[in-house]
């Protein structure tokens, strides 16, 4: 660890705890839900706003250090881009496997497995 | 007094914890895509970790680990929910 601004200390902690916070809220959220979509719910979403945020930390600490890489922006734009679809994939393959987490008004059952939509 | 040293530790702790709780879901999950969502979580909190590791001992060659994590999670995720759909991952 190096020596930084204050304000940007403050700010980079601050990035972090909101990270690691809403990781943990979003592990506890898998554990505690009853139903597979619930508990999809929580990780999908908590935890990529966790690791947006400590990436973020990372591309500010690494940028004041004055060694800024487009790593991080790799990595971020990569988890943002690919979570959605992991998380559609997995509803897909759930409903597939158990008909009763199929939407009341969706398609039929010879449909629901096409990759037409 | 530098409080992103002090504050780091509390963070890597705090992924740690969630690394568990999705460890738990992995081992106990009913559905099979309740175990996909799980490994899903895992690396998506690893990658998290590798990078506050790297931030904590000022070096950048996490990113290159983190990075392929992240890719590597991806595509076994697509995998795995794929085999669950089809039965087949090529078909």
């Amino acid at each position: 660890m190096r020596d930084l601004p204050l304000a940007l200390d403050i700010v980079l902690s601050l990035l972090v705890v909101l990270g690691a916070t809403f990781a943990l809220v979003g592990a506890w959220g898998l554990v505690k839900f009853r139903d597979f979509l619930k508990r999809l719910h929580g990780p999908t979403k908590a935890s990529t706003v966790g690791v947006g945020a400590v990436l973020l930390a990372s591309i500010g600490y690494f940028a004041a250090a004055g060694r800024a890489s487009l790593h991080e922006l790799l990595i971020t734009l990569f988890v943002f881009m690919t979570a959605p679809v992991a998380a559609h994939l997995l509803v897909k393959a759930a409903a597939h496997v158990d008909p009763r987490l199929r939407p009341p008004h969706g398609p039929n059952e010879s449909e629901s497995t096409s990759d037409d939509r | 007094m530098n409080l992103l040293a002090t504050v780091l530790p509390w963070a890597a702790g705090a992924f740690v914890v969630a690394l568990l709780l999705a460890g738990w879901r992995l081992l106990r999950g009913p559905m099979l895509a309740d175990r996909i969502l799980a490994l899903d979580t895992l690396y998506v909190n690893s990658v998290a970790l590798l990078v506050l590791i790297g931030i904590y001992f000022d070096t950048a060659v996490f990113f290159e680990v983190a990075l392929i994590i992240a890719m590597m999670g991806f595509v076994s995720t697509v995998a795995l929910a794929k085999y669950l759909l089809r039965g087949d991952i090529i078909e």
